[in-house]
């Protein structure tokens, strides 16, 4: 049992919500996975509230993890601004990408993501016209310079017409789900080409 | 009740007219009494003439100046200061009577009058000299604690002076002996009274009375307790100043404390004010115009030979020299005990009436002497004495660094390690030559020097450098600084540090570009933090915060625009600002939780 745990993947779950009190799905989300002993919560908005990221700390993080989940609502087609900012900032040129930036290979991406809209808005004949894995495209391929795995993302679609049990539902489908890690690689990126050397 | 009415009426307009002519002129407010009390009184316009009534009735003045000295020095303070009351004190009353009695025994004075007038002459005025070290924020400086201790030493050492001047006597009083000993033991009784009242009567009483929420019966109380006091006191033949200092004291830490200071302070001040009137209706100018050379000759020779002790007095006890020409300035004159005791000599026959006349103009010009004297230490000798001190100013060697730092205490320290954490080149410049040398040896480069003065800033480089911070103490000092900056080096851009808000006025008045109050951001901070420890999210409460500082600076633009309008306008206009920061803040919420239906979940 015990080497078992200790083959688990350790797990960073990267919270970004700027208003976590007024949220209700992924409130409790947060909630369903804290006590889960392989993974590190960090909250983005309440460590950060000005912006200003420290980078050190942030790849130590990054480093001492295998995989790398990024729970946030979906907000204009996109993440919250203070996870793009953790990206730019952290991400550095060097050592996530480019010359010699290696220091992610081999870990995975995953995101745990909350949309207002329903799945079908979210189809090539659905009112947005562009599925979510086209959406999430510049997560994936970032994944893919860091020569990291993008894994599956994990999605509530819908979330204002969701009833208290769904969101409770959901919120145990989150917790099983970063339990039964490592995951089979069945995902979106993985048969996307990596990206060649000499353009990383 | 008309001529009380009458007598009020020309004090206040004396005051109101002479005082605010005296500040503007720079002489302080000190000697703006002093005249305006010259002019009414019985040698000039003759509107006055009962001047010993007045100037007993406001030695008031003194013994309320007192009993607030007292309740900012609790019990512990007092007895730390044991050593510089005793010594200082001590030494500066023996050297000043030894002296001063010498000097009259010379004079061909028996040398009895001698030492009794050495005795008077040897006090100095606690009114005057307390005035401009408190107007000053002086009192915690060295210097100042110095003449303090001196002066509660004297007030103590009145006492025994007074015990002393019946045994001069040629012909021995009455009962000398047996009242003597009942005048000590009188002394005991009011002082054990007072300390026993003010450790376990007052407290309970103030309880008593400020439960009843009436805040006039409070001041009465407070007005009661140190009026009583002082009466006491001077049944028992004590200095009532003396009582009221103490009775202070013990109240320095009870729970009233700062509701006492803020009830007698406006009392206080105006019978101080009155006081110095009656100073300076009660010098004789008949005395002045009959015997000038000996009048002045002896206030002259005063002033020469306290000033000489307290001088050496205060070279033995290794004052700073800035410092020391203030100490020997403020206490070189005489004081109001010194009527108090030649009263009493003469009422015992040692003085004439003559020698007593003569002996309280001397004094009395003394005080008067007092506030110029403080004129002429600030404008001549004081900025002299820092040189000789401590060094000369230095000369900024201009570097072309493109920011200079005025000011290096606890601000511009912080200022000037954010620019050289990232290598831009400053040149800074401060008066503390304490501040200079510790700095030094952390290899900053700091220059020595007032920042007001043309050539020194010319020195640094103002003409070539792009920013000029402000970061001195006072607001005297920076806005002199922008004056001077802005007229002499348009291109240099002011960064400003405003110590409060009509400082921050005053930098806007100036179109001061960049101003930040010192303590704001920090409070926003402390009040972001307690949004936290309420257990609300750290984004949240930054967001909070910087609506609030947004809001706060708009406020701060409207409030100038009516600076110079009443009070009430201004307190309306922040009342109206309040609710709309209410409203604001409430829509904000309003929208945060409408977020929560369209995406935010």
């Amino acid at each position: 049992m015990g080497v078992q745990v200790t083959d688990k993947p350790k797990i960073l779950v990267l919270f970004a919500h700027p208003y976590p009190h007024l949220s209700r799905v992924n409130r409790a989300m947060v909630d369903a996975v804290a006590d889960l002993p392989h993974i590190t919560f960090h909250d983005l908005y309440e460590t950060y509230p000005d912006f200003h990221i420290d980078v050190k700390r942030e790849q130590a993080l990054l480093l001492s993890h295998d995989v790398v989940v990024m729970q946030h609502p979906f907000y204009w087609y996109s993440c919250p601004s203070l996870l793009k900012e953790w990206m730019d900032a952290v991400l550095e040129y060097g050592w996530a990408y480019g010359t010699g930036g290696d220091a992610l290979q081999g870990k995975e991406l995953v995101q745990a993501i909350s949309t207002g809209g329903p799945d079908e808005a979210y189809r090539n004949d659905g009112y947005n016209g562009i599925t979510m894995a086209e959406l999430l495209r510049p997560f994936e391929r970032s994944a893919a310079l860091c020569g990291m795995t993008y894994g599956t993302p994990l999605l509530l679609q819908g979330v204002r017409m969701k009833k208290q049990l769904e969101v409770e539902a959901h919120a145990q489908i989150y917790r099983s789900w970063l339990e039964a890690y490592p995951h089979p690689r069945n995902c979106v990126g993985c048969d996307a080409p990596d990206v060649p050397e000499q353009d990383r | 009740m008309d001529g009380l009415l009458l007598n009020a009426v020309i004090y206040l307009a004396a005051a109101v007219i002479a005082v605010p002519i005296a500040k503007r002129l720079g002489l302080g407010s000190v000697l703006g009494y002093l005249i305006a009390g010259a002019i009414v009184g019985p040698w000039v316009l003759k509107l006055i003439t009962d001047v010993e009534a007045i100037l007993h009735f406001s030695e008031f003045g003194v013994v309320l100046l007192l009993f607030v000295i007292g309740l900012e020095l609790n019990p512990r303070r007092l007895w730390q200061m044991r050593w510089p009351i005793l010594g200082l004190g001590g030494g500066q009353v023996v050297g000043c009577t030894l002296a001063l009695t010498a000097l009259g025994y010379l004079l061909g004075w028996p040398w009895q009058v001698a030492l009794a007038a050495g005795l008077g002459l040897s006090l100095s005025s606690t009114a005057i000299a307390l005035q401009p070290l408190t107007e000053r924020n002086l009192l915690g400086t060295p210097g100042g604690r110095s003449a303090f201790s001196i002066l509660l030493f004297q007030d103590i050492a009145v006492i025994p002076m007074l015990a002393l001047l019946p045994l001069l006597a040629f012909a021995p009083v009455n009962d000398a002996q047996s009242e003597g000993w009942i005048g000590a033991a009188k002394a005991v009784a009011a002082i054990a009274i007072i300390i026993f009242g003010g450790r376990y009567l007052t407290r309970p009483l103030f309880r008593i009375i400020a439960e009843t929420g009436l805040r006039e019966i409070f001041t009465a109380t407070a007005l009661l307790i140190v009026m009583g006091i002082a009466l006491m006191m001077q049944l028992a033949g004590l200095s009532m100043a003396l009582g009221a200092f103490l009775a202070g004291v013990l109240l320095a830490e009870s729970e009233y404390r700062h509701e006492l200071e803020s009830d007698i302070e406006p009392f206080k001040g105006l019978l101080l004010g009155l006081f110095f009137t009656a100073v300076g209706m009660s010098v004789d100018f008949g005395l002045l115009v009959s015997k000038p050379g000996t009048v002045i000759g002896l206030v002259v020779a005063l002033l020469a030979l306290k000033g000489t002790v307290l001088f050496i007095i205060a070279r033995v006890a290794r004052m700073p020299m800035s410092q020391t020409a203030l100490f020997t300035f403020l206490l070189a004159q005489g004081g109001e005990f010194a009527f108090v005791l030649f009263g009493a000599a003469a009422g015992v026959g040692i003085m004439s009436q003559e020698t007593e006349a003569l002996l309280t103009v001397v004094v009395a010009l003394s005080m008067a002497t007092a506030p110029l004297l403080v004129v002429i230490n600030d404008k001549l000798v004081e900025p002299r004495f820092v040189q000789i001190d401590d060094r000369p100013h230095d000369t900024p060697e201009d570097e072309g660094n493109p920011v200079i730092v005025a000011g290096f205490g606890r601000f511009g320290q912080i200022v000037v390690r954010l620019l050289y954490a990232n290598r831009i080149g400053v040149t800074v410049l401060d008066h503390d030559p304490e501040i200079i040398d510790t700095l030094r040896q952390f290899d900053f480069k700091v220059f020595y020097g007032d920042a007001t003065r043309l050539d020194l800033l010319e020195a640094a480089g103002a003409a070539k450098a792009k920013v000029l911070v402000v970061a001195v103490d006072t607001q005297e000092a920076s806005l002199a600084l922008v004056d001077l900056a802005k007229q002499h080096f348009p291109n240099l851009k002011i960064v400003a540090r405003a110590r409060d808000l009509p400082h921050a006025m005053e930098l806007m008045n100036r179109e001061v570009p960049v101003i930040e109050r010192e303590t704001f951001r920090s409070a926003l901070a402390v009040g972001e933090q307690t949004l936290r420890a309420l257990g609300q999210t750290a984004y949240a409460a930054r967001q909070k915060t910087l609506t609030f500082k947004q809001h706060n600076e708009e406020l701060l633009l409207q409030l100038h625009a009516h600076w110079d309008d009443e009070i009430g306008t201004r307190i309306t206009l922040q009342r109206q600002a309040r609710a709309r920061l209410q409203q604001n803040l409430e829509a904000d919420e309003k929208a945060q939780e409408n977020a929560r239906g369209l995406g935010w979940d």
